[in-house]
């Protein structure tokens, strides 16, 4: 089968590549990129795509799928249909499920469930045996499944002897450990330690448990060689943190969640639990330094972290409320509305941070828009102004701090392995 | 002249009026509770639960009373720990309750901010009887009383909160409402027990306790959480009495006319000693007399709104 679409910017800044054409796409594959006559393809079906922006397919590499163990709130196939809506052709999922990605089976079967799927999912595997940091997953076998990654997130690698071990051993596997950065001594509060949580009263985390692990990551790359990447960074003193390491040239990478660079603590003065995620909102200075990581490059992507939870589970009381929020299709949004309209971020950064840096980081083939290539693309309109509705989501559950928000930007349509999402469809092509 | 507000969440944000009004309507109820018929009709027909997700005893007694001296019908409901983990939500609890028709709830829970989402599922006025870390107003309204009631006056006074002000709702109730008063608020205890950004609330932070009994008027003397502090907060209770401990000696030694007030209950020779505890149980006794006051006075004009 073939498609058409007519009248694209092609821009990918990793093959310095900024034209205007046309694409035809022939059962999946890039067959023409040139100006193209529709009346020559009568068999094609025509997208008219005047002036919208054609983008190798972003990728999420921070996503909790909850499958398998808690399917209620999401599945692999729910969520890659939400990562579809928001713009994203691939995703890396996070191994805190029941059981855990800690064996090849469950790599495969997540796999296996994704696998007719537009969106590519990649499980990201267990540092350690039921997350639990105390024996090393097998990172080889995971790896030989699919696996792209190891994190035990939701927690940091107990240990630094673990850790240690882990960055050793993960060399041979070629994929980096992801790091959820909270000291555990310092851990189990219910929003940032500022002015704020004195008055609000509520248990509080500091910025420095999370630098500390920041710290131990980085002195533990830099001791064995082995590959980290700090996941979800909030606080301004880890941006610094990774910044003199990437000078030092030390092999860290680091990836920022949306909400940390456009909400702060301040949102949490409603007690709405929607506002409750680890690593907490921060403050301001935390915000600004997170875009200014973004700007110069110091943090390498981003990642939504979305982390659906049911309703019952969000409606409880704040302190014993779950972290996270859903993120999938209001990443790309929030991005484009606040990073790029608002100027801190050129349209080729926000590429390089939303598709190119994350598949770079878990060592995964980029996207190429090329005749003879895949079509793995994404499809944005820079001015399609709409006001976000969780209710019309894709995701099984619902809990967001932006519903009913106004966004400038978003993904029209997505395109990879052989199948196109327009208009809330998926059609085989 | 009401209230600005149906609810009392917590003294942070509460206009000096309503803060006057609360503190003048319990003088009239003070009163009453020293005739010998301490019942007055006020609050007839008008139905009052106590939700307590969280063991008290002081406040939920003085709630009570104060609600029954105002003739209103009470019921009690007591539960302790996460609402899931006892297989109904709080929501869907607070709306079973409500469907009984009451007017008004006084919640005491752990987790800071269900006050305020007791305003968002329900109807019926909120009072707060504290939340987490967060608020305590009514104890902070009875503080007030009572400072007052012995003083004079609350503008101009320099009064001091000591102890473990992080770990605590007193504390924070105190500072807001003190403050709308017109009064100097600090605080003292050891560097582990203060909240980060105090300051900015605009409270002098004193490590020292003879500095900060030499220069207040008021020390509002917290309880010493002993099972919680002792060797992570503070290294021991017998360091924390011999630094920050209140004694005779101190009290002679650096400012003969300062007001000892305690919320209860004391632990003796911690935070007070015997000696001082004795010399003080007058008023300390007198602020839970004045409790049911305060907490009269608070049902009473929420009760009267409409």
């Amino acid at each position: 089968m073939e498609i058409l679409l007519k009248g694209l910017r092609l821009l990918n800044p990793y093959q310095d590549l900024d034209i205007t054409s046309d694409i035809l796409i022939r059962d999946g594959v890039i067959e023409k990129i040139e100006k193209i006559d529709s009346s020559k393809f009568p068999e094609a079906k025509v997208y008219d795509l005047d002036g919208k922006i054609c983008v190798p397919g972003l990728y999420d590499m921070h996503v909790h799928l909850r499958e398998p163990g808690r399917e209620d709130k999401e599945t692999v196939i729910s969520g890659s249909n939400s990562a579809a809506a928001g713009g994203f052709t691939g995703i890396a999922c996070m191994p805190n499920t029941d059981p855990a990605i800690d064996s090849a089976e469950v790599v495969r079967f997540i796999i296996d469930r994704s696998k007719d799927h537009l969106v590519d999912v990649n499980p990201i595997g267990a540092v350690t045996k039921g997350r639990k940091g105390e024996a090393l997953a097998p990172m080889l076998e995971l790896t030989d499944a699919g696996a792209v990654g190891f994190s035990d997130d939701g927690t940091a690698v107990k240990t630094a002897s673990i850790l240690r071990n882990a960055l050793e051993y993960s060399k041979m596997a070629d994929a980096p450990i992801i790091e959820h950065c909270e000291d555990e001594s310092l851990a189990g509060g219910a929003m940032n330690e500022s002015f704020v949580s004195t008055e609000l009263g509520l248990p509080s985390i500091p910025t420095v448990a999370e630098d500390l692990i920041v710290m131990r990551g980085i002195l533990m790359a830099e001791y064995t060689g082995g590959k980290i990447h700090i996941a979800h960074i909030s606080s301004k003193r880890s941006v610094e943190l990774v910044r003199d390491a990437k000078q030092r040239g030390i092999d860290v990478t680091a990836e920022a969640a949306p909400h940390h660079f456009t909400l702060t603590d301040e949102s949490v003065r409603a007690f709405d639990t929607n506002y409750k995620m680890n690593p907490p909102l921060r403050e301001q200075k935390d915000v600004d330094a997170i875009i200014e990581g973004l700007q110069d490059g110091t943090i390498d992507c981003i990642a939504s972290d979305h982390a659906p939870h049911t309703i019952e589970e969000k409606e409880m009381e704040y302190i014993y409320a779950p972290n996270g929020i859903v993120g999938l299709e209001t990443q790309l949004a929030l991005t484009l509305t606040e990073l790029y309209h608002s100027g801190k971020l050129t349209l080729e950064q926000v590429i390089e941070k939303l598709s190119i840096n994350p598949r770079k980081i878990l060592n995964l083939e980029l996207p190429k828009i090329q005749v003879g290539e895949k079509a793995n693309l994404t499809i944005l309109d820079l001015e399609h102004k709409f006001k976000f509705a969780v209710k019309s989501s894709k995701s099984r559950s619902k809990n967001t701090p932006f519903d009913g928000r106004e966004f400038n930007g978003k993904a029209i349509a997505v395109i990879n392995n052989s199948q196109i999402y327009f208009e809330s469809k998926f059609i085989n092509i | 002249m009401g209230l600005s507000s149906k609810h009392l969440l917590g003294l942070n944000g509460v206009p000096k009026e309503d803060i006057q009004l609360i503190l003048d309507t319990a003088i009239t109820f003070r009163e009453v509770l020293d005739r010998p018929i301490k019942k007055v009709p006020t609050l007839q027909g008008q139905t009052i639960v106590n939700l307590f997700f969280e063991n008290s005893t002081r406040t939920r007694l003085s709630f009570e009373l104060a609600e029954k001296r105002l003739s209103a019908d009470t019921m009690n409901f007591t539960k302790s720990g996460s609402s899931a983990a006892k297989g109904e939500s709080f929501k869907d609890t607070v709306r079973n309750i409500e469907a009984m028709k009451v007017d008004m709830i006084v919640c005491r829970h752990e987790s800071a901010g269900i006050p305020n989402y007791l305003t968002q599922i329900s109807n019926a006025k909120i009072i707060n009887a504290g939340d987490g870390l967060h608020e305590h107003p009514t104890q902070g309204l009875l503080d007030m009383y009572s400072i007052r009631e012995k003083v004079g006056k609350l503008e101009g006074l320099n009064i001091c909160i000591v102890g473990d002000i992080a770990h605590s709702r007193v504390a924070l109730s105190n500072i807001y409402g003190l403050k709308t008063m017109g009064a100097n608020v600090s605080v003292c205890g050891p560097t582990t027990m203060i909240p980060r950004k105090l300051e900015e609330l605009g409270v002098k932070v004193y490590h020292n306790i003879d500095k900060a009994m030499a220069e207040n008027d008021v020390l509002n003397v917290l309880r010493i959480q002993l099972e919680r502090d002792a060797g992570a907060l503070i290294p021991s209770v017998r360091e924390y009495h011999n630094y920050f401990g209140i004694t005779e000696e101190r009290i002679e030694k650096n400012n003969p006319n300062i007001l000892i007030m305690h919320p209860g209950p004391i632990n003796r020779g911690v935070e007070l000693s015997s000696e001082v505890a004795d010399g003080a149980s007058q008023i300390i006794l007198n602020q839970v007399t004045n409790g049911v006051a305060i907490r009269m006075a608070v049902l009473y004009l929420l009760g009267s709104k409409n």
